[in-house]
């Protein structure tokens, strides 16, 4: 098989990051696929799939809760299962954890108060597939943008957590009063990774930083390879 | 019948929103030391059995209503 993976770019009504997401990993070498949320099905050669950032269903309830339930999350949930590689972004984390996908929840920030800045983020583990583009203990400055991004979870899990290696990135500074400075998490078969800074929003110097694009272009490589898995 | 599920931050959970109401009321005079801020769900259900319906909001709540790891919540089922 060659070509470019696909990657199934999820939009949920309230969605408004699916677009940059899908030009994003268009420039680090996927074929991305936009997928509405009332898909019962993911397209067939779908390789990886991506919740983008936004305010799905107008953070109704709790940010994530309803879009966790979407009739498209039923097939991510049997991809991620299958060991296909999921990415969630932002809101994307917010609603992986609402489905369980991922350990813990996102709180609204210490601080009350909507975080739009570049953050400089640090590497925890390498060997995750998400970031082996990346060295042991890196700084990568990405973007963050967001109200509810304080991670959490119960001491035990957080603990438990830690030693398996699953908290991947962390911030080097304090944004939101997220448990550990937490940033990103992957679940224990590690290949579903959810994090609250924007990689699509940093894939060239340009504008800031092309940090993002190790961690889009790692997703790419892990598709590419989910792909000769499923084959 | 109709109920009501009353879901609030369990206790030791951050709750800022608790905390910005609680500095706004005292900031208009009143002497308040403790604010959290949940939500209330009405709901209307086709049965009219107790138990089937706080089975099926236990459901709701596990499934959907609540978060487990951060709120607790409470069910008031109106007597018929």
């Amino acid at each position: 098989m060659t070509g470019r993976p696909r990657v199934a770019v999820i939009t949920f009504p309230g969605s408004n990051d699916d677009h940059d997401a899908a030009w994003a990993l268009g420039a680090v070498g996927a074929d991305p696929a936009m997928v509405w949320h009332q898909a019962e099905e993911l397209p067939a050669d779908t390789a990886a799939v991506v919740l983008p950032g936004g305010f799905s269903y107008g953070d109704y309830l709790r940010t994530g809760a309803m879009a966790s339930v979407a009739p498209v999350m039923d097939a991510v949930r049997a991809f991620a299962e299958a060991g296909g590689p999921v990415l969630g972004i932002c809101n994307g984390f917010q609603t992986l954890c609402e489905a369980r996908l991922l350990p813990g929840v996102l709180r609204p920030n210490r601080q009350l108060e909507f975080v739009c800045e570049d953050v400089t983020l640090r590497v925890e583990n390498t060997d995750s597939p998400f970031l082996r583009r990346c060295r042991p203990g890196q700084e990568l400055v990405i973007p963050v943008k967001h109200g509810e991004g304080a991670w959490y979870a119960d001491e035990g899990t957080f603990v438990q957590l830690a030693a398996r290696g699953q908290i991947v990135l962390r911030y080097v500074d304090d944004v939101n009063g997220a448990l550990g400075n937490v940033a990103g998490v992957v679940n224990a078969a590690g290949n579903v990774l959810g994090l609250m800074p924007h990689p699509e929003h940093a894939v060239d110097p340009l504008l800031g930083s092309g940090d993002g694009g190790l961690l889009l272009a790692a997703l790419v490589d892990a598709a590419s390879e989910h792909r000769l898995v499923a084959a | 019948m109709k109920a009501v599920v009353m879901v609030r931050p369990k206790d030791g959970i951050l709750d800022p929103q608790g905390d910005a109401v609680r500095h706004s009321l005292r900031k208009l005079g009143f002497d308040v030391s403790g604010t959290r801020v949940g939500r209330v769900i009405d709901l209307e259900l086709a049965t009219e059995d107790h138990a089937d319906a706080e089975a099926q909001i236990r459901r709701m709540c596990s499934e959907l209503l609540a978060n487990p790891l951060i709120e607790s919540y409470e069910i008031l089922l109106e007597e018929a």
